[in-house]
């Protein structure tokens, strides 16, 4: 079977497959074009008969769980990622299957990490047929080169969980790490020694999977509280030593940048934010949990916080100065997938205006209505930045798969969508003629800042209109890419050939574009 | 590729956590023609741009037979052709030259007067901080060729310097260069003088004749080169001797201002440093006041811990209480800092408001004396009203309209 074929041209110009391991899959038709068809997928149906009265669904070892569960060759198995870095039921699982000798399985992580990288000896016997996820670090580079069996396929958190709820991506096994758990297999993540905060990629997995294991080294008597899975959807639940290293999961603490180019790239942003009327009373912000985008969300809280105003929701991961901003009363609700820091693993816990959020009901494009279309400033980063704003988080200029999408497509949909980035890395331009893999469609990026200038998309005549007058550096994209230019020197493009190695989704399910294997 | 330890050298820097650099080893051969390897962080997208430039400058220094290994991280092409430049030289003596382009928004020229709240210094050797350093908007930067950079570098940090010089664009900072200490920081002269310095730092100054001797060299560079734009001095003022010839030193032709270095004053006292800087008391008000009687600013020495704001804003308000008119930072972080609390404050500019509008109002009335309500005010307190306005101007502390804007205030 041939990797991918029946490619075509898309609607943003970009060559895509319209068959991707076999499947048939939609060619990226525009935004708002696609409409879905049919009804959602549904795991089939279980009965009490098959489980036990007590409630007991523990079983010695994760390898007899997946055993159980009928683990066999070209199964999909789905992890999340809230280990993060410190994550060892992945790795797990897969030295279990060599061990069985299975094959040809697809791996759907909502994300891989640095810790994943001993994955890339089953891709390559042949254990993992492929990766449908993100692909960091040394993952990135050998899918790039082509080392992959199948086409990796790359989606937002939201086009996952979307897939799944689709069922485009059908789920054989769920295996979901939880820092506790009951016997039953109701879990969390607020207690235990490998806390995570907050399980909010797992609920697609296990309300669509055929067969769910729970992996805990927090075992307590039933009922396991807050229950942010619900045993009613565990098959069986595994008692290891450790399910994560506690300092990889969450930083102890994450920290406001140092750099004095990223402060200036924070304190721009924010004050563009400001004098474009978008911080105001009752505003709903996200930002990360990079650098920069901490040191943004710092500014923010100063100035509402000047002004006697307050935001009233914050959106997406959370950090301990969101933590500050909900204590301070500078903000009403943190509404969160992810917890960065351990101040934010206790927020979570303890503050009832601290939201579990699950990605399903936040970013999912298929669904009635959708949390980023109502978020006033999202702060997102970017690999490159193209003059036609669009957009690229996986791919560098020289062609590596190194990123996952992560939230990004599913935050682009916000009113105002502001990335800070420098103009250069090194000596390489991240404002470049054409995106190396297109991620997000510049109709949806309103505004670039960088340590030069900050470039305006000319189709928000509102901003431009507001903005005559600043201060503030305001350029246009082709002048900031000029600049670029002038001091880097204007870089060659890769080589690829035309071998796909990974489709790009977009939030609708669609191929927005493909990455192509690097020339050796 | 394999070179000969005693034939070869090396220029650069390279390893962890170094970024826009390169690091070249280079061996001069009799035979076998041009052997160039290039292991780059950007190699697809500038290994072939990089081979270009090494041959374009080989043919150029007429080179046909030579080993070169370039480790870079990303080098912008003017710090590769420092670093090839030094190595080339350390092995084939020349007297030319590889200049790249002198950008044209790098053609400006300082007063004497200038504002010189805050200076920015940077090691004259690592090229990563340089490339930014002037979107920081310091009123100074200076590529320091002295205590920043390792003797056995001096030699390669020449060439960085120079190049720097050309091809950074400064935004409008003043450019500055702290030389070596004279006499041989005299031989630094000839790779910054041709290339738009505008003002000279001179460490560890203790006479007058050091700064003769920098005077004469730069008059021979400029004539040389027919350059007629004035090279100022900043004397720095670091020792015991420095600290009691100041007024001398002050006094001295293209002197615009004298700096104070407290880490070797302190040293050559034989006392700690402290941060309530008592040990330097006595220092600091003697090169004020040399300062002042020679009609010159006087500029502070540096803050070193570079994550304490409200350390440094104290330090700045001493400084400022004492007389100086600026100071030296480590950190593009300081210089906010430094300019908000060096510029006149609130209070200040309020009152320097009441008496400037009085001034006028006596002038244009042809009035000899100036008067705010029954206070006459003295004709120093009027000049120092009128500085604070300038300053507050200058610092976008106060409007350009303001004059309109307390008009129509109380209309």
């Amino acid at each position: 079977m041939k990797k991918c074929d029946n490619f075509v041209i898309n609607a943003a110009g970009r060559k895509v497959p319209t068959l991707v391991n076999g499947q048939e899959v939609v060619a990226f038709k525009g935004l708002r074009q696609h409409r879905p068809a049919g009804r959602k997928y549904a795991s089939p149906i279980p009965t009490c008969i098959d489980y036990p009265d007590d409630g007991n669904k523990i079983v010695p070892s994760l390898a007899e769980a997946l055993k159980k569960c009928g683990l066999k060759d070209g199964m999909t198995i789905s992890t999340h990622h809230h280990l993060r870095d410190g994550d060892l039921v992945s790795n797990m699982i897969f030295d279990i299957a060599h061990d069985m000798g299975v094959r040809d399985l697809v791996w759907l992580p909502s994300a891989s990490f640095p810790c994943n990288d001993p994955l890339i000896k089953y891709l390559e016997d042949g254990t993992i047929n492929r990766i449908e996820g993100s692909m960091n670090g040394p993952l990135g580079k050998f899918t790039t080169l082509g080392g992959m069996k199948g086409c990796a396929v790359l989606r937002s958190h939201g086009g996952r969980v979307q897939a799944i709820q689709d069922g485009e991506v059908h789920i054989d096994i769920a295996v979901i790490a939880a820092p506790t758990a009951d016997a039953f297999g109701n879990a969390n993540a607020l207690n235990g020694k490998s806390a995570c905060g907050i399980l909010g990629y797992a609920l697609a997995d296990y309300m669509y999977a055929d067969k769910v294991i729970i992996v805990t080294d927090n075992l307590i008597p039933f009922p396991c509280m807050p229950m942010q899975v619900q045993g009613n959807y565990v098959d069986y639940v595994v008692q290891v030593d450790q399910i994560g290293i506690p300092e990889k999961i969450v930083s102890g603490t994450t920290e406001v940048t140092k750099s004095p180019d990223r402060l200036l790239l924070a304190e721009w942003t924010a004050r563009f934010c400001d004098e474009a009327g978008l911080l105001h009373d009752g505003c709903s912000i996200q930002s990360g949990a990079g650098g920069t985008s901490l040191s943004v969300g710092i500014y923010f809280e100063e100035m509402l916080k000047a002004r006697g105003q307050k935001a009233r929701f914050a959106f997406g991961g959370s950090t301990k100065y969101l933590v500050r901003m909900l204590e301070n009363g500078v903000l009403d609700y943190i509404l969160d997938a992810q917890a960065f820091d351990l101040e934010a693993v206790r927020s979570a816990r303890e503050n009832p205006n601290h939201i579990d959020l699950s990605v399903l009901q936040a970013y999912n494009y298929h669904s009635k209505g959708n949390y980023t279309s109502m978020t006033d400033i999202m702060i997102l980063g970017a690999t490159e930045i193209d003059t036609n704003f669009n957009g690229n988080v996986v791919t560098h200029s020289d062609g590596l798969l190194l990123h996952g999408i992560g939230g990004w497509q599913n935050c682009l949909h916000a009113r105002n969508v502001i990335i800070p980035i420098p103009l250069f890395r090194d000596r390489i331009p991240v404002l470049v003629d054409n995106v190396t893999t297109l991620c997000g469609p510049g109709e949806l990026i309103d505004v670039i800042v960088t340590e030069r200038g900050i470039a305006i998309n000319p189709k928000r005549t509102d901003l431009i209109e507001k903005m005559k007058g600043s201060s503030l550096p305001i350029k246009t994209i082709q002048e900031l890419k000029e600049e670029a230019e002038k001091i880097c020197g204007k870089p060659a493009r890769p080589r690829f050939t035309d071998e796909p190695v990974a489709v790009i989704k977009w939030v609708d399910g669609t191929v927005i574009d493909t990455v192509w294997k690097l020339e050796k | 590729m394999d070179f000969n330890a005693e034939k070869s050298v090396t220029v650069g820097n390279k390893g962890k956590g170094i970024r826009s650099d390169c690091h070249i080893t280079l061996e001069l051969t009799n035979e076998g023609g041009r052997q160039i390897a290039i292991e780059s962080k950007v190699q697809v997208l500038y290994g072939d741009d990089i081979r270009r430039q090494v041959n374009e400058m080989l043919d150029y220094f007429e080179i046909g037979h030579v080993k070169i290994l370039i480790e870079d991280s990303g080098a912008l092409s003017y710090i590769l052709a420092a670093r090839l430049e030094a190595a080339v030289r350390m092995v084939k003596p020349s007297v030319k030259e590889y200049l790249l382009p002198m950008l044209p928004e790098n053609q400006y020229h300082t007063s004497r007067e200038k504002n010189r709240f805050s200076r920015l210094y940077l090691p004259g050797n690592t090229p990563s901080l340089a490339i930014n350093a002037g979107i920081h908007k310091p009123d100074g930067i200076i590529l320091d060729l002295e205590d920043a950079v390792a003797p056995a570098r001096k030699f390669e940090a020449r060439y960085l310097v120079r190049n720097t010089l050309r091809s950074v664009d400064f935004y409008g900072a003043e450019r500055m260069v702290r030389i070596n200490q004279v006499p041989a920081g005299l031989d630094d002269l000839e790779y910054v003088i041709p290339h738009n310095v505008n003002l000279l730092l001179v460490p560890k100054c203790e006479n007058t004749e050091q700064l003769r001797l920098v005077n004469e060299r730069v008059a021979a560079i400029k004539a040389r080169t027919g350059n007629k734009e004035p090279v100022w001095l900043m004397p720095i003022i670091e020792s015991a001797l420095g600290v009691m010839k100041a007024f001398e030193i002050a006094q001295c032709e293209n002197v615009v201002s004298l700096a104070i270095g407290l880490e070797d004053y302190t040293a050559d006292l034989g006392v700690k440093r402290t941060q309530e800087g008592n040990e330097s008391f006595f220092a600091r008000c003697m090169l004020v006041n040399a300062c002042k009687a020679a009609g010159i600013q006087a500029i502070d020495s540096v803050y070193s811990d570079v994550g304490n704001m409200e350390g440094l804003k104290e330090n700045v308000l001493r400084s400022k209480a004492l007389g100086f008119n600026g100071m030296g930072c480590i950190h593009p972080r300081q210089i906010k800092v430094i300019h908000e609390n060096f510029a006149p404050d609130k209070d200040e500019i309020e009152k320097a408001k009441k008496i400037y509008l009085a001034f006028q109002d006596a002038t244009e009335k042809g009035l000899g004396v100036v008067s705010l309500g029954t206070k006459m005010i003295d004709p120093p307190v009027v000049k120092r009203a009128v500085n604070t306005i300038e300053l507050a101007l200058k610092t976008g502390k106060l409007p350009v309209d303001w004059k309109e804007q307390m008009l129509t205030e109380k209309a």
